[in-house]
This record gives structure tokens, C-alpha cells and sequence, in this order.
């Protein structure tokens, strides 16, 4: 690997990118706009009905869990559901068993909950917890960036590598020294630039106005970002290995990117979804990606707590970086 | 073997020998078992019309695609790994990268090779000055067509290759572009042309070989093939000069309007003229060029 070579070929793409104007913008105010819709669309009152956490439910005799308009769901423990407390996902939690529950002490409709238990059990321990609200915006927050650093690493180096074949760059290329292996791993670098830079500004920008929920750690956060998009370039380097036709690799590229903007987690959770669309979506990069930075944003998850996510992205890295490179054709041959 | 023998100065001293080269697509023979060898320092055309065989044959010179058979050797050796440090190669057609200056093209390509020409030198050969900080995407033709040439020459190739180079150009940037390539000519570079315009190759080969789908059907230097197939020259008069008796009894044929007169003897058809005090007003007199013999060869236009 000549690294003057490799260096160069970044730069010209660098600024290739930032020059293109049009580019630029749709890629900097899509999300935004994107983020903007739906916290309007989401800033009413939400759901009417109180959500309540019960440790081991099943096993409960008190007629309050058979209150109309209150759901009860069921936990095994009340770690998880405290954390669902703090973040105002449940409106309180109640352990029959210890003769305990909890209040959120920032939540209007926990307030509410403990007066209607309190009206039938007065004989249980009180215990507090305090938490920022999670709001739709903060949930799908990690969705919509990655969702937007998908389009930008398939389309962005697919796109624009299938367009330098079909135009002659890339045989124009071929017949200096550079190798295939700089100008992939240039294109892969330029792109992981481009892409953090973009979603680095976006989320900075936005925190300002949406003072964004972040449980975890910035430098988590950013280092599973940088997988993600190392995948989804791999991703894009595979799927553009090959073709000269831009009518093709557009067709390419979406069905790539529909079924991750479908069943990767970017505007729901496939928590209920059946078990097959789960295992699908687990082959997707943006699954890994939105799931890790969820966790770490919401959860507070470390590396370590989502290594199941890191090895995935990383594993799909390896296969498509690998496979893109031993397919990878300069394509001057007729 | 059929190595077909370009005249030459140094006629031991090739430095590109291609031998017996096949070139098959899909029940398509684009390059048919052809051969030749180019001099050090000689300019060497590739002519023939549009589907020839002759970019196919160029790239496989230049390493870009493989031949189904045959050798190419440079100063008698394959084609090695390195051959993209050695050669500067400006393609029939070829983008650049949107966005980028004159100038940083010059630089992204200045860094993919080991030796390169100062910059300097480069924008003065090629005439780049004026327009150094514009867009590619904005540069004209024979702007683009400089720029190309440019990167052809950024590492002081000894050969270099140009496919078509001139092709969609306005006259004037033609006549431009052959002086760059005089230019080059000088410095004692080999050049390897392919063009179907007959003027360019007479200005610039010392050699040429002409192809019509996918085989050599002659080679030589343009004179010594012209000299060969053709002893006469054509006499042009508008026809309402000649009186019409006059053409008839010495059979001139009428062509677009002008009495066509074709002759090896070219002052026995002006003292005629004269003696018949027919006006010389409007009188062309012109050689067979490439295009005629190309027609003469193959039965059709270079240019279809």
C-alpha cells in the first residue's frame, strides 16, 4: 500500500463530496428535517393509558392488576424496570411479593398510579426513583442517523463507483500505478470521514434544540457508529463491485437499503415481530448499528454489554470488505 | 509468425514489438492475428474506421486488457507489473473526477507515480496556464483534451499512447493539439496515435498501419503508401470554365458541379488548358491522401 497514493485519493473524494453542494445538503438537513417532523408529530400527550411494571405478575392475586386502562406488564426482575421507570417508559413498578413499589418523582402519572394503589394497598414500601423522560424523538434519534449514514455509504460510495466505471475513471485510473486495494481502501476511509463528520454535526446541531436522553458514553457511541458505517460502506463496495450500470445499481442499492429502513429498528422496536423477521433483520448492519447505539444511548449499555452487536458489524465488515475486493473490477474489459 | 517490418532509421531498435496478437469477444474477433514493431522516437499511427480493432489492439498494448493470444514486448521484454510507471496513456474517452480543479488533478495524479515532471513544465507544454483553478467540469473540449495530455505526460513517460486524441475537437483546437504532440515528438518520445482523420495522421506519423475489422491491410510510411497505390493527382475546375467538347473528347468526368481531371502529368493538363484559353480561375489541384487509399483498399470511407 503506497500511502501517498491512497492519502491523494481520499482528499480528491473529500472534496469531491464537499463541493458537490446539492449532495452536501441533502445529507446535512434530511435528518434534521427528519428529527424536526417527528418531534412534532410525537409532542403531544401520548398514550392515555399508565403503563405499570409487575415483578412476577402471574403469580399476583391483588384485584389492581385488573384496573381498566392500566396496562401491566410483567418483569422478572426489577432492574430492567426501574430503568424503564427512570426513563418514564413505565409509570411505576410494583414488587407484590417484597411488599415494595416505585415512584418516578418527575412523572405527573406516576403521581397519579400511586394514589389509585395507594386507595387499595397501604401497607407497602415506598421507594423513589428519578429520570429524564425518553422521548419518541430520543428513541428513534440513533434510527434516523443511521438510517441516514446508510443511504450515504451505499449510495455514496456504490453509486458514485458504479458512475467512475460507466465514465471511464476508473480505467483511467487502472493505467496508473494505483492499486485496487488503495483506491478501495481509500474510498472506505474517505466515506467513514465524510459520514462521521456529517452525523457529528447533525447530532451536535440538533442537541441544541432537543437536549437529546444519553445514558452511555460519547466515545461508545461514536465507536460503534464507526462499525456501522464501516459495514454499511463494506456493504456498498460489495453490491458495487461489479456492475457498469447505473440503472442497476440503483435498483441494487434499494433493495439493499428498503428492507434495513423496514426491519432494522429504525422507526419501531421487533419486539413483537415474528421470530423469521427477526432473524432477517439480524443479517443487516443497520440492526447492529441501531441496536448498539440505542442501548448505549437509552440503557446506558457498554461496548462490552453490546459486544453481541460490535462482533456482528465486525464480522460483516470482514465478509463484505473481502468479498468486495476479490470481486472488484475496474471493468474496462468488454 | 507475421511481423509486418515498419521502416525504420534505427531499423534494430524497437522499442514496442507486437506479435501475432488475437483479441475474441463473444463470436466477435476484434483483433485478428496482427503484428508490428515501433521505432524509439517515432510517432506511429493506427488507422481505420470506427469498430477497426484499433483501441482494442492500443489497451492491450497498454496493459489494460489481456489478448486472447499473441505478445506485446517492450524493448523485448513482456509486459511487466510496472509498465503504468514507464507509459502515459490519454484514452479515446475518459471523465475526471467532478469538482476538482485543473490543478489538483494535476496533483492526485503527480502522487500515483514515482517520477513526475514539474508541474511547471507541464503547464507550459500542454498550455494549462489559463485556466489552472477551473472545475473540470467546465474546462472546453480542447481544454479537456490538454488537460488529458497533461496526465498522459505526468511522469515523463518514454511512450506514450493517444486514442483518438483530437476527435470532437473545433479545427483550431485540432491544429493546437498537433503542435503539443510536435511538441512531444521533438523531445525524441515515442508516440502511439489511432485516429480515422487521414490529415492528422499525415501531419504527425512517420509510421502508420491500416486496420479494417480486426487485420493490417497495409503498413508503411503515409508517402511510401501513397506512393504506392496512387501515381496520379486530381485537377478541379469549376464546369462552366471548360467547354463541354474539351470534356468530352479527353473523357474528364463532371463531379459536384467541377470537371474532374485525373492525371500523372499535371503541366501537360495546365499547357493544355491554357492553350485552349480555358480560365484557371477556381483550379485545385490535390493529391490522394490516406482517405483514398483506405477507399481504394477496403471499398468503403474511413469514416463510416
Amino acid at each position: 500500500m503506497n500511502l501517498k497514493r491512497f492519502f491523494a485519493v481520499i482528499k480528491a473524494r473529500n472534496i469531491e463530496f464537499f463541493r458537490d453542494k446539492s449532495s452536501l445538503g441533502w445529507n446535512l438537513f434530511f435528518p434534521i428535517l427528519m428529527l424536526a417532523g417527528l418531534s412534532f408529530v410525537f409532542s403531544g400527550d401520548g398514550k392515555s393509558v399508565y403503563k405499570v411494571g409487575v415483578i412476577n405478575l402471574e403469580t399476583v392475586q391483588s384485584t389492581f392488576v385488573e384496573t381498566r386502562y392500566v396496562d401491566f406488564i410483567n418483569y422478572q426482575e426489577n432492574s430492567l424496570a426501574t430503568l424503564k421507570l427512570e426513563q418514564h417508559a413505565l409509570d411505576f413498578i410494583i414488587d407484590f411479593t417484597e411488599k415494595k413499589y416505585w415512584v418516578n418523582e418527575g412523572s405527573p402519572n406516576s403521581y397519579l398510579v400511586e394514589k389509585m394503589f395507594l386507595g387499595q394497598h397501604n401497607n407497602f414500601t415506598r421507594l423513589e426513583t428519578h429520570g429524564t423522560k425518553i422521548r419518541y424523538v430520543d428513541w428513534v434519534l440513533p434510527g434516523i442517523l443511521g438510517m441516514n449514514m446508510m443511504f450515504s455509504c451505499l449510495f455514496g460510495v456504490g453509486y458514485v463507483i458504479v458512475r467512475y466505471r460507466k465514465n471511464s475513471v476508473l480505467k483511467r485510473l487502472k493505467a496508473t500505478p494505483l492499486s485496487a486495494l488503495e483506491f478501495v481502501s481509500a474510498q472506505l476511509v474517505s466515506r467513514i470521514f465524510i459520514v462521521m463528520f456529517m452525523s457529528s454535526v447533525v447530532y451536535i446541531g440538533c442537541n441544541f434544540f432537543f437536549d437529546f436522553y444519553m445514558l452511555g458514553s460519547y466515545v461508545d457511541l461514536f465507536i460503534i457508529a464507526i462499525l456501522g458505517a464501516v459495514s454499511l460502506i463494506s456493504l456498498g463496495l460489495l453490491v458495487a463491485s461489479r456492475s457498469k450500470s447505473e440503472e442497476l445499481i440503483g435498483g441494487l442499492l434499494n433493495l439493499t437499503s428498503w428492507p434495513m429502513m423496514l426491519l432494522s429498528g429504525v422507526w419501531f422496536s421487533l419486539e413483537g415481530a415474528p421470530n423469521a423477521v427477526k432473524v432477517f433483520a439480524d443479517l443487516l448492519p443497520l440492526t447492529h448499528l441501531v441496536a448498539g447505539a440505542r442501548k448505549v444511548i437509552t440503557e446506558g449499555a457498554t461496548l462490552i454489554d453490546i459486544s453481541y452487536h460490535v462482533t456482528a458489524l465486525l464480522i460483516m465488515s470482514t465478509v463484505c470488505l473481502a468479498l468486495g475486493s476479490y470481486l472488484f473490477s475496474w471493468n474496462t474489459e468488454r | 509468425m507475421k511481423l509486418v517490418q515498419v521502416p525504420s532509421d534505427e531499423s534494430t531498435q524497437y522499442v514496442i514489438e507486437v506479435k501475432d496478437l488475437v483479441k475474441s469477444y463473444k463470436g466477435v474477433q476484434a483483433v485478428d492475428d496482427i503484428s508490428f514493431a515501433i521505432s524509439k522516437g517515432h510517432c506511429f499511427g493506427l488507422l481505420g474506421p470506427n469498430g477497426a480493432g484499433k483501441t482494442t489492439t492500443i489497451e492491450i498494448m497498454e496493459g489494460i486488457i489481456k489478448a486472447t493470444s499473441g505478445q506485446v514486448l517492450y524493448s523485448g521484454k513482456s509486459i511487466g507489473k510496472d509498465i503504468s510507471q514507464q507509459i502515459g496513456i490519454q484514452f479515446q474517452s475518459t471523465a475526471l473526477q467532478d469538482f476538482l480543479t485543473v490543478k489538483e488533478t494535476l496533483n492526485l495524479f503527480s502522487s500515483f507515480y514515482d517520477n513526475t515532471l514539474p508541474h511547471e513544465e507541464l503547464i507550459e507544454l500542454c498550455d494549462l496556464k489559463d485556466f489552472l483553478d477551473r472545475d473540470n467540469r467546465l474546462l472546453s473540449g480542447g481544454q479537456r483534451q490538454r488537460l488529458l495530455l497533461a496526465l498522459a505526460l505526468i511522469n515523463d513517460p518514454e511512450i506514450i499512447f493517444l486514442d483518438e486524441p483530437t476527435t470532437g475537437l473545433d479545427p483550431q483546437a485540432r491544429r493546437n493539439f498537433w503542435q503539443l504532440i510536435k511538441n512531444i515528438k521533438a523531445q525524441n518520445k515515442t508516440v502511439i496515435l489511432t485516429t480515422h482523420y487521414m490529415d492528422e495522421a499525415e501531419q504527425l506519423c512517420d509510421n502508420v498501419v491500416i486496420m479494417d475489422r480486426g487485420k493490417i491491410i497495409e503498413s508503411g510510411t503515409p508517402n511510401q503508401l501513397l506512393a504506392k497505390h496512387f501515381k496520379n493527382v486530381y485537377i478541379y475546375l469549376p464546369k462552366e470554365q471548360v467547354p463541354q467538347e474539351l470534356i468530352d473528347k479527353n473523357q474528364w468526368c463532371i463531379e459536384n458541379g467541377r470537371v474532374e481531371i485525373t492525371t500523372q502529368k499535371v503541366e501537360e493538363i495546365i499547357s493544355l488548358l491554357i492553350a485552349e484559353q480555358v480560365s484557371l480561375d477556381g483550379l485545385q489541384v490535390k493529391s490522394p491522401n490516406l482517405d483514398d487509399l483506405f477507399l481504394k483498399l477496403t471499398g468503403h470511407s474511413l469514416r463510416e
